[in-house]
């Protein structure tokens, strides 16, 4: 029972993760509706720009910072310079070109960083709880805070602000949003400024928690990211952190108890198309 | 020819083959496919399967490797049947992860140890090698390109074309998605099957990490740096980024950077490739070259 309970927090910090990531590829599907694989490579990004910050300073508030700003910034050149000219073409234009972008980043982090695992000796302020034997680590502790404070911020953001009313309704109709006096390329902008920013602060936990930066860190969440924002349906915000916390409970369970001989990104693609053949529309999608 | 040549070019020969099929599925049907390594590696499987287990020659498997990866590709193509753009794009991920994940950890596939001992190929008595196996690749890529060209002037390929436009008018005139999109995938894979036979036979080794997810990838750059849905425009581009990886052996380690930004530029200029319909080439160069026929 305690192991299975420590399990489950494990999963959840897990999820928690899945989740920071997912939440901005499903905030930049929907408004623009490109599938962002490049997300993954900013995720990355922000790891290695946390690392260098931290290094460099000591401090780990503005690791957080820098590599915020650092990946805010390369989101949006990225959004400028490859997604907004090629909105005018079929979706596959510009999943081609991200898949482009995601594999150039990844390559460039390789070039300059060296191909080797880095590690990240940061330990977060966080205290350690003890709750009826269960122990619950200052770094899982992080990770659901963290999560939590994040989740909460966008909540506020997207419900009760105006920027919020008018991402909300640049998502809905971009062009009719323009008519209707919103500068959408401004708001477009600011979404990935904020998607990127969760992605960096993504990438630092990962980093701290596994204490590994590698350039390839961003492979497979690219694209079970991706499996998590179809499965949550595509654009919802809460359909995507849904999906998260359940993919990684579930990973976590079925790898310490059921016998499966699959990889769990196999298990997780496999789940997925579950979904799809039940749900063409996903969780909490409409149609 | 020297033989380092010989090798290159049957490399390309056999990429062009499952890029043709690739883009029979993705240029013709509009059916975008990020999983085209997945039906290379099951042709490839089947041929080194059928060839090192069951002991038939090449040329006795091979009819039954077009019939397993086109059975395959039927299989997988009916759940992307339910899905449609973006969806189908993350629905073929993930049938390619699930295929290599499957290859790598069943141990009747070989495992991590992949499959060796691969038989050569004979045709009459004459053990194929070098230029030979070369021309052998050229003559399955000539019929692949001849199918190609049948394939688009057919009924069934204009009926794959007006469903690639706007499928809800083409279906209102009576052409029936389901079939059409099945039996693109199934022609599709079925060349892929192909290419992963002679590809399985040239190796005589082959292992779960020679169908990955970047091999697609790259299998759809070639398709979109050739152009889509033309019948050169796969040639094309499986030449171009066949031959660039050797042009460019002296700066290896910047090669994949160098991919990436070529392919980016390309989406970002030219998104319909190099033979596409509104590039370059088409409109500005030959028309030149040709002294203002057009």
């Amino acid at each position: 029972m305690q192991l299975f309970l420590e399990q489950l927090l494990n999963g959840i910090a897990m999820g928690s993760i899945y989740a920071l990531v997912t939440l901005g590829l499903a905030l930049v599907y929907g408004i623009l509706r490109i599938l962002h694989v490049a997300h993954a490579a900013l995720y990355t990004v922000g790891a290695y720009m946390g690392l260098l910050f931290f290094n460099l300073t000591g401090s780990l508030i503005l690791g957080f910072l820098g590599s915020m700003a650092c990946c805010a910034f390369l989101g949006v050149l990225i959004e400028r310079f490859v997604y907004y000219p090629l909105l005018k073409y079929p979706p596959y234009v510009p999943l081609i070109g991200s898949i482009a972008v995601m594999l150039a980043i990844e390559e460039m982090c390789r070039l300059v960083a060296g191909p080797y695992i880095l590690t990240f000796p940061a330990r977060l302020p966080f205290p350690e709880l003890h709750l009826g034997g269960i122990q619950i680590s200052s770094t899982l502790l992080a990770v659901y805070s963290i999560t939590a404070g994040v989740l909460l911020f966008l909540w506020y953001l997207t419900t009760r602000t105006e920027l919020g009313l008018a991402m909300r309704a640049t998502s809905q109709d971009l062009s009719i949003a323009d008519a209707m006096g919103i500068n959408s390329h401004f708001i477009v902008s600011v979404t990935f400024v904020i998607g990127s920013a969760v992605a960096a602060i993504a990438g630092i936990l990962v980093g701290i928690y596994y204490n590994q930066v590698y350039p390839t860190m961003g492979a497979v969440p690219a694209y079970k990211t991706l499996a998590l924002i179809v499965v949550g349906g595509m654009g919802s915000v809460p359909g995507a952190v849904i999906a998260s916390l359940l993919l990684g409970v579930a990973e976590t369970i079925l790898i310490g108890y059921a016998n499966i001989p699959l990889p769990r990104d196999a298990l997780a693609f496999i789940a997925m198309i579950g979904v799809l053949m039940w749900r063409s529309e996903g969780l909490l999608g409409s149609r | 020819m020297s033989s380092y040549l010989i090798t290159i070019g049957t490399i390309i020969a056999i990429q062009a083959i499952t890029v043709c099929g690739l883009n029979v599925i993705v240029g013709y049907a509009g059916q975008i496919s990020l999983g085209h390594a997945a039906f290379f590696g099951i042709g490839a499987y089947s041929a080194a399967l059928l060839s090192t287990k069951a002991g038939l020659s090449f040329w006795a498997g091979l009819p039954f490797v077009v019939l397993i990866s086109g059975f395959v590709g039927l299989l997988l193509g009916l759940p992307s049947l339910r899905v449609r753009e973006d969806f189908l794009a993350i629905t073929t991920i993930g049938i390619n992860f699930i295929v290599e994940a499957v290859f790598l950890y069943v141990p009747f596939f070989g495992g991590a140890l992949g499959i060796g001992g691969i038989p050569r190929i004979y045709l009459f008595g004459l053990k194929l090698k070098g230029l030979a196996f070369f021309s052998l690749c050229l003559f399955f890529l000539v019929i692949v390109l001849l199918v190609c060209w049948w394939f688009s002037r057919s009924w069934a390929g204009l009926a794959c074309f007006a469903l690639r436009e706007e499928e809800s008018a083409a279906s209102s005139m009576g052409i029936s998605p389901v079939r059409f999109k099945l039996l693109a995938f199934v022609v599709g894979t079925a060349m892929a099957g192909v290419g992963g036979a002679l590809y399985a036979h040239y190796m005589r080794f082959i292992a779960a990490t020679d169908f990955s997810f970047p091999v697609s990838i790259s299998f759809l750059s070639m398709v979109v740096l050739g152009g889509m849905g033309t019948l050169w425009g796969p040639l094309v581009g499986a030449l171009i980024l066949g031959a660039l990886p050797e042009l460019f052996r002296p700066v290896e380690n910047y090669r994949i950077l160098f991919y990436m930004v070529l392919l980016l530029l390309m989406i970002r200029f030219q998104p319909g490739g190099i033979l596409g319909e509104r590039s370059l080439l088409r409109h500005k160069i030959l028309p030149a070259l040709l002294g203002g026929r057009s």
